[in-house]
């Protein structure tokens, strides 16, 4: 049944509580094979990777993971090492009060003489060899909290080359890489493939996966879409099985909006993380912001917002320029933030829906140290009616809300201060479709009440149903900026194509 | 958290970005404690008649052997980010228990490993309830350290315990070479826990732990099983120093050791160890202790209240820390 391969994984399954994130997965590997493994964010990628890396464990009674040919059980970081697995995780992991060396020796450290005792000698030896091969040029003895990022990022590369792996997986291992880094990272993922070892490689990067990988697998919402020779596929065809050929249930936004004048300018805003982001905001607009995970939406929402430092550039707001340098000049400006992480962000989460929702409108009732009750009780009431935010009373703690209604509750804070621009980042995410539609109701009918309305999401769908304009974003750059007749017509392939990094004009 | 601001220059001058684990580095890495423990000993020296006397260094060193015990085990826990509240309270338990337990006629050996059994136990207690259910350390010592003294109290019925046994009694009170006994215990303790933090498995994955907890599970490493050994340590640290508090108040004393957690976070502090996590040598501890333990002895000899010195002691440990942290700002720009 096994012809050679290394690794098998069988219809694996895997349910997080109310979501089943895995289905039925089938995932084969040879040694010296290069598989890129794709989807969109949230398809299942890395929990897939999680499980084989012992990290997190597949459902109960479901699937079987073979190592070549024998089924094996993984249920510790432990395990996986034993059969040789190694995972380049997403995040950095290094703890940067450390050595290098020691970072890249963390778990697998090299005794001495006696059992338990360090041979630090030989750790700095081995790791500075390794280092020295993929030219990262620092001396292993460094503490990793005074490395740049990029470096950082080689070091778990170093490590993963140094564990003697048969299976190493990369999840977007290049991400913070310059390109003669990537070029040395390639160097070595093709050596290491003449070496007889199985690398899996997470990537958005159409043109990375091209120049490494053998055969490409796709994943769709959990499920496996196929695996194919990369000789077969061609950008398109990768995208048409992300994204699939579903687009047609979806209903547009046909809501007229009322499109006034243009309430928020920014130009050519730059920062650490943002190249020349200039776009233009009018009332009554829904403008959708669409790119992949890391590609800066969320900064800019930030730069805009006053919470990260703008090194240049300008943000106009109803015509004149407004110098934003905190949160709460933005709100002045009449800006209003629902942040990406709800819970870290935007909620005091062991506290009331009822504190929870004045929090930033307190001083429309409070005057003084006179607390006005009555008015107190309208804005609670107003918005709790609005938004069918479902709850035991408005004195029930947040942290017992669903997600959906939560969120709710975060978005009805901002309504109350009656922001005539309203940034919305990742409004939907984890929350259950009921809820969802609710706030699509409640992102139009916002906009029909003249709000300017951003929206960031990484659903393509979102996106397309709800926004006048698009703006697609890739490496902290505008790649395009869809014109109302071009969003009406747009696909779901589209706006792919830019968010991997393409130009327009090099469609087809 | 602040990632993106160091984009530092690396490789200009590469060396100064090494650790040195040598004395010269020893002694820039704690620069200002240093300083800090010289002007104290030169001021003493020129202000008091008694301070710079054979008599009153041995005095002085072997009251500062029981912080430096609590210390070592604080600095442990703090490097894997924990905190222990309970060393005080296990001072008092241990030191009652060896002294009851002699006075059943027990062989001291016998007496006196029990007695550090007890401590090494509260560390299982404390590990175990932190590793396992994910309790803030904090809350978790907080508790213990008040039912632990509790239970001092109930053994003794409140009143402390006298002790005949004169072997027992050397150990806080006796010479050897004319240095007290509880030095030669407390370099030992060094030399062994230093051996363990810094040329062992173990002692590397605590950096790791306290460091970045993630990375460290992501790599294999046990945390749960390190977080109650650390504790253990901690623990029976502890019970060392109440057996030699005894054994030198001739006496088990249920209200021993109460507040000495404060002096052991102090002196560990002073010398260095983050609250993070992650960070702190053993070296760095001594000295730490020794500056608290100088400052006390100076402050009696100055006949300053115990009050006031409650005042300057608070001031110098806020200034110390406070030097170190705002030093610390500066080189990374």
């Amino acid at each position: 049944m096994s012809d050679n391969y290394y690794l098998e994984m069988l219809d694996i399954n895997k349910t997080f509580p109310g979501a089943k994130v895995l289905n039925h997965i089938d995932f084969k590997i040879k040694l010296g094979e290069v598989r890129a493994l794709m989807g969109e964010n949230g398809a299942g990628k890395s929990t897939l990777m999680k499980i084989l890396g012992g990290i997190y464990q597949k459902d109960k009674d479901s699937g079987r993971i073979l190592i070549e040919g024998k089924e094996v059980e993984i249920n510790h970081v432990d395990d996986a090492k034993k059969y040789g697995i190694s995972i380049i995780h997403q995040e950095i992991s290094l703890a940067e009060n450390m050595t290098v060396y020691d970072n890249i020796f963390m778990g697998c450290e090299l005794d001495a003489g006696i059992k338990g005792f360090l041979n630090d000698k030989e750790m700095i030896r081995r790791a500075q060899a390794i280092v020295d091969e993929l030219k990262v040029g620092i001396d292993v003895r460094q503490k990793v909290g005074d490395l740049s990022i990029a470096k950082q990022q080689m070091i778990e590369i170093c490590r993963a080359l140094l564990s003697k792996a048969k299976v190493i997986v990369m999840d977007e291992p290049t991400s913070s890489l310059t390109q003669t880094e990537i070029e040395q990272l390639f160097e070595q993922i093709r050596k290491l493939r003449e070496d007889g070892i199985a690398i899996i490689y997470i990537s958005h990067r159409m043109e990375e996966i091209f120049q490494i990988s053998d055969s490409i697998t796709v994943l769709r919402d959990g499920s496996l879409i196929g695996t194919k020779q990369a000789g077969e596929l061609d950008n398109r065809k990768i995208i048409e099985m992300m994204v699939g050929r579903d687009l047609d249930n979806y209903m547009r936004n046909d809501a007229v909006l009322d499109i006034g004048e243009v309430c928020l300018e920014v130009k050519n805003l730059n920062n650490k993380k943002l190249k020349d982001i200039s776009f233009t905001l009018r009332k009554g607009e829904i403008l959708g912001f669409a790119g992949l995970v890391g590609a800066g939406r969320s900064e800019m929402a930030r730069a805009v917002f006053g919470i990260d430092r703008i090194d240049s550039g300008q943000i106009l707001v109803g015509g004149k320029e407004v110098k934003i340098k905190s949160a709460s000049d933005a709100i002045r400006a009449g800006i209003g933030y629902v942040p990406e992480s709800r819970k870290e962000e935007g909620l005091v989460l062991s506290n009331s829906i009822k504190f929870n929702l004045t929090i930033s409108v307190l001083e429309q009732f409070i005057r003084g140290c006179l607390v006005n009750r009555k008015k107190e009780t309208e804005i609670i009431d107003e918005y709790v009616n609005k938004l069918s935010i479902k709850m035991a009373s408005a004195d029930q703690l947040v942290q017992y809300l669903s997600g959906g209604n939560q969120q709710k509750v975060v978005v009805s804070k901002w309504l109350a201060t009656k922001p005539d621009i309203l940034i919305l980042d990742e409004p939907t995410r984890g929350i259950d479709i009921g809820a969802k539609t609710e706030i699509y109701h409640l992102i139009v009918d916002m906009a029909k009440a003249g709000v300017a309305v951003l929206l960031i999401s990484s659903e393509m769908e979102e996106i397309m149903n709800l926004s006048t304009r698009i703006v697609v974003m890739y490496e902290g750059r505008i790649k395009a900026i869809l014109t109302e007749e071009e969003t009406k017509k747009a696909v779901q392939e589209d706006i792919m194509w830019y968010a991997s990094g393409r130009k327009k004009d090099e469609a087809e | 958290m602040h990632r993106g601001g160091r984009k530092m220059k690396q490789n200009e001058n590469k060396k100064n970005y090494l650790i040195d684990n040598g004395l010269v580095g020893f002694v820039r890495r704690n620069m200002g404690i240093l300083i800090g423990l010289a002007v104290l000993f030169l001021f003493l020296s020129i202000f008091t008649d008694s301070f710079l006397t054979t008599k009153n260094m041995l005095q002085v060193l072997r009251q500062i052997c029981i912080n430096a015990l609590l210390a070592f085990g604080m600095t442990f826990v703090l490097i894997i980010g924990g905190i222990d509240l309970t060393v005080g309270s296990v001072v008092a338990i241990s030191g009652v228990s060896i002294v009851m337990l002699l006075n059943t006629g027990m062989p001291l050996p016998a007496a006196f490993l029990l007695s550090l059994l007890i401590g090494s136990l509260i560390g299982v207690i404390n590990g175990s309830i932190i590793a396992f259910t994910g309790m803030p350390p904090f809350i978790v010592t907080l508790s213990l350290q008040g039912a632990i003294r509790g239970v001092a109290y109930v053994i003794t019925d409140g009143r402390s315990v006298s002790c005949e046994n004169e072997v027992f009694n050397a150990i806080g009170n006796g010479y050897f070479l004319g240095i007290p006994l509880p030095i030669y215990i407390v370099a030992l303790v060094m030399i062994l826990i230093s051996v363990i933090l810094y040329y062992t498995r173990f002692g590397r994955r605590m950096y790791a732990v306290g460091g970045n907890v993630t990375a460290a599970q992501f790599s294999g490493i046990h945390v749960k099983r390190i977080t109650v050994w650390v504790y253990i340590i901690s623990g029976t640290l502890s019970a060392l120093a109440g057996i030699i508090l005894a054994s030198r108040m001739y006496s088990g004393q249920p209200a021993s050791g109460q507040a000495y957690e404060s002096d052991a976070i102090a002196a560990a502090v002073l010398g260095g160890t983050s609250f993070n996590g992650g960070i702190g040598t053993i070296g760095g501890t001594l000295i730490g202790a020794l500056v608290i333990g100088f400052l006390t002895n100076g402050l009696n000899l100055l006949h300053i209240s115990s009050y006031v010195q409650m005042i300057i002691k608070g001031i110098v440990i806020i200034g110390a820390v406070g030097i170190d942290i705002l030093k610390n700002r500066n080189k990374k720009g």
